[in-house]
C-alpha cells in the first residue's frame, strides 16, 4: 500500500433517520491499493456510511473528497462514474433479469459493454479472473444466495470499479470459498484498486486488511489503524466497548448442555425426498434425514446445492415430487405451512426480510403476527394494547437495541431483525426449529446470541435442523453433521468432526 | 358465408386498433412499474381533439398528430403526479381519466354529431389485388399498418434494446435499477408519456378513421378493456396486439350477426366483450401456475431515501 495523500476521505459525516441519529461526526479515509477493513457491530452505522458514499443516502452534514478534490455525490450513478462500486449484503440485482442483463443495465458509462455479447464476455472474463463459476444466462431470481453474490461481485468488477466496497462478502461463503475470495480481494488491491471491506470476521481483518477503522453506535472509535499493530483481542475490545470478554465462548462448541441431554424421539424424519428447482431441474435427490428431540443436526454444504429448496419444501411453500416428511410423527408433506406450524415447526429462513418479516409493518406487529393468526389478541377485535405490551416485554427480554413497538421493522439492523424473528419463532409451541443461515450478516455478539437461543431451545427438548454454509457455525453447534452436495446427502459425521473432514465431504461431489 | 366472413374480418380492425394501441401503451407503462388507470380519459381526449381539428382544418393528419400530443400531455400530468410528487397511482390515474373525459365533453360539445371526411383506406400496390386476403389485409387505412408496426417495434424495444432493459428493470426493481445508474424517474416519465401518446392515437382512430364523427362518450369503456388486455397479454406488446384483434373480432361479430338477421338480444350481445374480458382474466389467472409475469414493482411509488 502506498503512503501519502489519501485517495478518498469522508470527514465529519452526520446522518439521521427521523429522530434516530445514525451517524455522528464519522470520518474515514482510503489509500490507493489498500484493503481497509470497516468494523462495527450491527447498527453501528457502517452500511449507512457506505450508502452515503455511493449516493443511496445523502449526508446531513460533512464532506467527501476524492484525490484531494471535493466529491459531490447526489445519486448512485455519480459514485459509479467516479469508479466507486459496492457489493451490498442485500444484492442489488434485478431478479427477473440475467446476470448479463444486470451488467448491461449498469453499463451506461461503459461503451465497450453495450452489447449483450460484450457484457456476457466481460462477465465471464471477470468470473475467470476471480475464480468463480457463473451462469450468465439464468435469471437472478433462480440463483442461490451464494450464486447471486458471485454475479453481483462480477458485475461490479466488470464495470471497472477502482474503489470497491464489499459488505460482508464472506458471510454467505464456505471457508474454502471465503479464502479464495479474500485472496482475490488481495490481488485486486495489489493491482491498484482500493477495497473497503465490511466484515464481522476478525480473522479476515487481521489476515487480509492493511488498515482498520472501527465504528460503534454511529461514531468512529478507531480511524485507520495499522492492522499489523493490532491483535484480535484488541480489535474486539474496541468494537464491543468493555464487554468484549463476554463473547469469547461463542467460538468453542458448547458440549455441556447438549451432550448430557438424553435424545428423544424423531421430531423430523425425512425419507427419500425429491424436489425440483424453479426451472424444473432436480434440486433434491433421495434426501433422508432424521432429527431427534434435544439435538441439533447441522447440514453443511456450499450454497446452491439444494439447501434453499429443502428449507422451502419443509416449510411447505415448495411441493415435493416424491418422498415423505414426518413432523413429530405426523405425515406433513401434504400439509400447508400453517398446519405444519401447528405440528410445532418453526422456521428461520435465510432471507428473513423476504420470507419471515414484513419490513413495512411495525415491530410489534411482526412480533405478534403468528399469535394474531392463532387468535391470541382477540378472535375479531384486535387487542392492540396487549399486543404492544407484550411486544415491549419481548423487546426488553431479548435485548433488541433501538427497537420501539411502534417502530418500522425495516429500519432495524440485520442482527436486531433476527432477534425479533427468534423472539417470535421460539415460542412454547415449538418442537422443531428449522434454521437456515441464522447468523448470516450478523456480528459476533448477535451471532453468539442467536447460537445461545438455538442451544437453549434444544436443551428444552426441541429438535433443530441447522442449515448453514458456515462450517464454523455447523461445528460449534451441531450434535451430528450431514453434508449436502448437488442435492444429495453425501455423508454423516459426528458433531466433533474436524473442518477438514467436513470440507472433504462438501467438496467431494464437485 | 364467405361474404359474411369477409365482412366480419374486414370490420375487425375498426374495433381492434383502438384496443391494440391503448393496451400496448399500457403494457409499456406497466413494464416501467406504473399502473395507469387513465387510458379511458386519454382516449376520449384524443378522439375529441382529432375530430374537432379535422372538422375545422379539414386535415385528418394534423388532427391525429394533435390527438397524440394531447394524450401525451395529459399523461405527462399524470406522470408528474405519480413520479415526481409520488401520488397514489390508482387515484391519480382515475383523476386524469376524469379530466380527459371532462375536457372532451366540454370542448367537443358544439362539434357533436357533425360528420367529416376522415382517414381513407390505403391500398398497398399489388398486394391488395391478391385473391381473398388482398382486400382484407391490404385495403386498410395507414393507422392499421402503423399499429402492427408499433407492436413489433415495442416488442423489439423491450426485449432487445438497452432502453427496453432499463424500462423493464425499473418496473421490476427500481432500487436495484437506481443503484445500477438508471434514472428511474426519467424512464417512468418517458414510458408514461409514450403510453399517453398511444392512447391519444387510439382515440383518434375511433373518431377520425373508424367513424368519421365525434359523439360524446365515444370511447365507451375501451380504455378499461385495454387495461384488462394488458393482464391477458402477460405484459407483452405482441400478445396485446394479438389479444386486441381477438377482442376486436368478437366485437365485430355483433353487428354482422344482426346484419344477417340472427335474432340475438342486443343487451346480451353488448355484454359480450366484457364477459369475454372476465373469462380471459379467469383463464389467465388459472393458467398462470408459474409466478405471473406481472412487473414486481407495479404500482409502487419509488422513493430513494425511504428504503433501507
Amino acid at each position: 500500500m502506498s503512503q501519502g495523500a489519501p485517495l478518498l476521505t469522508l470527514s465529519a459525516i452526520d446522518k439521521s433517520f427521523d429522530i434516530h441519529r445514525v451517524l455522528e461526526g464519522v470520518s474515514f479515509d482510503l489509500a490507493k491499493g489498500e484493503v481497509h477493513a470497516l468494523l462495527g457491530e450491527n447498527g453501528a452505522g457502517k452500511s449507512t456510511l457506505m450508502n452515503i458514499l455511493i449516493g443511496v443516502y445523502s449526508a446531513d452534514a460533512g464532506s467527501l473528497t476524492l484525490e484531494g478534490l471535493p466529491l459531490i455525490i447526489g445519486k448512485p450513478s455519480d459514485s459509479a462514474r467516479h469508479g466507486i462500486g459496492m457489493v451490498h449484503q442485500h444484492f442489488r440485482l434485478v431478479d427477473r433479469l440475467t446476470p448479463t442483463e444486470n451488467l448491461l443495465l449498469a453499463a451506461d458509462d461503459h461503451p465497450h459493454l453495450k452489447t449483450r455479447t460484450a457484457a456476457r464476455n466481460a462477465l465471464l472474463a471477470t468470473a475467470r479472473e476471480v475464480g468463480f463459476t457463473l451462469n450468465p444466462d439464468c435469471p437472478v431470481g433462480e440463483l442461490s444466495v451464494a450464486e447471486k453474490q458471485r454475479a453481483e461481485i462480477c458485475k461490479v468488477l466488470a464495470l471497472g470499479a477502482r474503489i470497491l466496497i464489499l459488505d460482508e462478502p464472506t458471510a454467505v461463503l464456505t471457508d474454502a470459498e471465503a479464502s479464495s475470495m479474500l485472496g482475490a480481494i488481495r490481488r485486486m488491491a495489489e493491482s491498484g484498486r482500493s477495497i473497503i471491506l465490511i466484515t464481522h470476521k476478525l480473522r479476515e481483518v487481521v489476515g487480509f486488511s492493511h488498515r482498520v477503522t472501527i465504528m460503534r453506535r454511529g461514531k468512529t472509535v478507531a480511524a485507520g489503524l495499522d492492522t499489523t499493530q493490532l491483535s484480535i483481542e484488541k480489535i474486539a475490545s474496541l468494537m464491543m466497548g468493555s464487554s468484549a470478554s463476554s463473547v469469547a465462548p461463542s467460538s468453542t462448541p458448547d458440549t455441556t448442555t447438549s451432550s448430557l441431554q438424553p435424545r428423544g424421539p424423531d421430531l423430523l424424519a425425512i425419507a427419500h425426498l425429491h424436489a425440483q428447482r424453479d426451472d424444473g431441474a432436480p434440486a433434491l435427490t433421495d434426501v433422508s434425514l432424521r432429527v431427534r428431540a434435544g439435538e441439533i443436526l447441522g447440514l453443511a454444504g456450499v450454497g446452491g446445492n439444494g439447501q434453499h429448496e429443502l428449507v422451502e419444501t419443509l416449510n411447505g411453500i415448495r411441493s415435493a415430487s416424491a418422498g415423505s416428511v414426518m413432523i413429530d410423527g405426523a405425515d406433513a408433506l401434504e400439509f400447508p405451512p400453517n398446519q405444519r406450524r401447528q405440528l410445532g415447526l418453526r422456521v428461520i429462513p435465510a432471507d428473513r426480510m423476504a420470507t419471515a418479516l414484513a419490513s413495512d409493518l411495525t415491530i410489534a406487529a411482526n412480533l405478534s403476527l403468528t399469535a394474531v393468526v392463532r387468535g391470541r389478541f382477540g378472535r375479531f377485535w384486535l387487542n392492540r394494547r396487549r399486543m404492544e405490551r407484550e411486544a415491549k416485554a419481548s423487546i426488553e427480554q431479548h435485548d433488541i437495541a433501538g427497537a420501539r413497538p411502534h417502530g418500522r421493522m425495516g429500519l432495524l439492523s440485520g442482527g436486531n431483525a433476527q432477534k425479533v424473528l427468534l423472539a417470535r419463532e421460539i415460542d412454547s409451541g415449538m418442537k422443531l426449529l428449522l434454521a437456515h443461515s441464522p447468523t448470516r450478516g450478523l456480528d459476533i455478539r448477535a451471532s453468539a446470541a442467536v447460537h445461545q437461543r438455538l442451544r437453549e431451545a434444544v436443551a428444552q427438548g426441541a429438535a433443530c435442523l441447522l442449515v448453514s454454509e458456515d462450517v464454523e457455525e455447523i461445528m460449534a453447534l451441531s450434535d451430528r453433521i450431514c453434508v449436502i452436495s448437488a442435492g444429495k446427502i453425501t455423508g454423516e459425521l459426528p458433531g466433533d468432526a474436524s473442518a477438514a473432514d467436513i470440507g472433504r465431504l462438501i467438496l467431494g461431489h464437485e | 358465408m364467405e361474404q359474411f366472413i369477409t365482412h366480419w374480418l374486414g370490420s375487425t380492425p375498426a374495433f381492434a386498433i383502438p384496443l391494440a394501441l391503448a393496451s400496448m401503451g399500457l403494457v409499456l407503462c406497466e413494464r416501467a412499474g406504473v399502473l395507469n388507470m387513465g387510458a379511458e380519459g386519454y382516449m376520449s381526449l384524443g378522439a375529441m381533439t382529432a375530430a374537432v381539428l379535422t372538422l375545422t382544418l379539414g386535415n385528418p393528419a394534423i388532427g391525429i398528430l394533435c390527438a397524440v400530443l394531447a394524450g401525451a400531455t395529459l399523461a405527462l400530468v399524470f406522470g408528474f403526479a405519480v413520479v415526481v410528487m409520488r401520488c397514489e397511482q390508482i387515484l391519480a390515474g382515475l383523476a386524469t381519466m376524469a379530466v380527459g373525459l371532462g375536457i372532451a365533453g366540454v370542448v367537443g360539445r358544439s362539434y357533436v354529431h357533425k360528420s367529416f371526411e376522415g382517414l381513407q383506406p390505403l391500398d398497398l400496390p399489388w398486394l391488395d389485388q391478391l385473391p381473398l386476403v388482398g382486400q382484407l389485409l391490404f385495403h386498410q387505412d395507414i393507422l392499421v399498418y402503423l399499429t402492427v408496426l408499433i407492436g413489433f417495434a415495442l416488442w423489439f424495444l423491450l426485449e432487445h434494446t438497452r432502453a427496453g432493459l432499463k424500462i423493464r428493470a425499473v418496473g421490476e426493481d427500481p432500487a436495484s435499477a437506481d443503484v445500477a445508474g438508471v434514472q428511474v424517474q426519467v424512464q417512468q416519465l418517458l414510458a408514461i408519456t409514450a403510453s399517453g401518446a398511444l392512447c391519444g392515437l387510439a382515440g383518434a382512430y375511433l373518431s377520425v378513421a373508424s367513424s368519421s364523427i365525434w359523439v360524446d362518450n365515444m370511447v365507451a369503456g375501451r380504455g378499461w378493456i385495454a387495461l384488462a388486455l394488458v393482464v391477458f397479454a402477460r405484459w407483452e406488446p405482441l400478445k396485446a396486439l394479438a389479444g386486441a384483434f381477438l377482442f376486436g373480432a368478437i366485437e365485430a361479430l355483433l353487428p354482422r350477426l344482426q346484419a344477417i338477421g340472427i335474432p340475438a338480444p342486443i343487451y346480451l350481445m353488448n355484454m359480450l366483450p366484457y364477459l369475454f374480458t372476465i373469462a380471459v382474466l379467469l383463464v389467465a389467472a388459472c393458467s398462470g401456475s408459474k409466478k405471473g409475469m406481472e412487473p414486481a414493482a407495479l404500482g409502487q411509488p419509488y422513493v430513494r431515501q425511504d428504503r433501507h
